[in-house]
């Protein structure tokens, strides 16, 4: 019983921690969703042992506490799976847009200087 | 010798010992062509020198790896209008007396890229004996891939015309790009060839493959060619 408590207590400090970082603006709506939804699948299987006992009969381990170790690794490798989409799609979109920065600076610069040199003559 | 489609790409990084005397010596082989020095956000005083030296640089704001700073180059020759780019390392290794040799292979072979190959003249390189022994289990992995062998996979001497270059400017490997620019290119079935250049020790500097990322380098250029062959777009018509 005592994994089960702890699971538990883990499950309301994670769901508690994301809704203070949001409401600090810490975190952003959308990415929330998944350590909330992560966060309350890991309570309901730590409080409903009907369903710890359904699940470790089907995976086949007969024992609670370790198909509720399985099965929240489980979601939360998926969390980190969407976290790692999101993150590779940040890096390209960062990379594309320092480039176009880049690029834009480098005109800007050259207009510029043929302004200067326009003005000049 | 002026070519008004010609641009020299020098993408650096901290390389502020070196990339002076490449941008003079390029500037003696192709006088009057353009030169741009890609600065990959250096710390040290890279963008300066090369603009005393006489070059034009694009400076990047944040460092974005030796892919994402060769890209931003072939993005603004794109946008240019440049028919051609020949890419030469901001480290003295290579050397600019070939660059006629490779825009000539360009115009006159009817390929999108040129690679300036250490191997093929005999001459060998100054590379280790760990990365001699990764250019030869390149070479054999991307037999098959390419359909011929290339001598020199992971040489970043190339140059490209305007073909290769509009689609490296929408796709390039960012990280180690030479190998998987490659299969990049295979993809299109573009066609590439190389020509004998020789290659010397880099003049100041570290190079960034360091002892720990050599480890790293095979399996994420493994990955990179292996993800390419299976976006393989069909034959080019």
């Amino acid at each position: 019983m005592r994994f089960v408590n702890v699971a538990t207590a883990f499950s309301l400090t994670l769901i508690a921690l994301v809704l203070a970082s949001l409401r600090r603006e810490h975190i952003r709506t959308e990415y929330s969703v998944s350590w909330l939804v992560a966060g309350v699948v890991l309570l309901i299987l730590a409080r409903w042992r009907a369903l710890q006992d359904w699940l470790s009969a089907g995976l086949g381990v007969n024992n609670a506490p370790l198909a509720l170790l399985i099965v929240s690794g489980a979601v939360f490798l998926v969390v980190l799976y969407r976290f790692s989409l999101v993150i590779s799609r940040l890096k390209d979109s960062n990379i594309a847009l320092m480039q176009r920065v880049a690029i834009l600076e480098f005109r800007l610069t050259n207009l510029d200087e043929k302004n200067q040199a326009t003005a000049g003559n | 010798m002026n070519h008004p489609s010609l641009l020299i790409l020098i993408p650096a990084y901290n390389e502020e010992g070196a990339v002076a005397s490449v941008v003079r010596e390029v500037r003696q082989v192709v006088p009057g062509t353009p030169i741009l020095v890609v600065d990959d956000c250096s710390t040290d005083a890279t963008p300066h020198v090369a603009r005393e030296a006489g070059a034009r640089v694009l400076p990047l704001p944040y460092h974005l790896g030796l892919g994402g700073c060769v890209q931003a180059g072939y993005r603004l020759a794109f946008e240019l209008g440049y028919d051609y780019v020949i890419r030469v390392d901001g480290d003295g290794q290579h050397d600019p007396r070939f660059i006629p040799k490779i825009l000539n292979a360009l115009q006159r072979e009817n390929c999108e890229m040129v690679i300036g190959s250490r191997f093929l003249n005999g001459e060998g390189s100054h590379s280790g004996f760990l990365r001699h022994a990764g250019i030869v289990f390149f070479r054999a992995m991307l037999r098959p891939i390419l359909g011929k062998s290339v001598r020199d996979p992971t040489s970043g001497f190339v140059g490209v015309n305007r073909t290769a270059l509009a689609l490296f400017s929408r796709s390039f490997p960012l990280e180690y790009p030479e190998i998987e620019a490659l299969v990049v290119l295979q993809r299109k079935r573009f066609r590439f060839v190389e020509v004998p250049c020789a290659m010397r020790p880099r003049r100041a500097g570290r190079s960034s493959i360091t002892a720990l990322r050599s480890l790293y380098y095979p399996v994420h250029v493994l990955l990179g060619v292996f993800v390419n062959v299976l976006k393989f777009e069909g034959r080019r018509k």
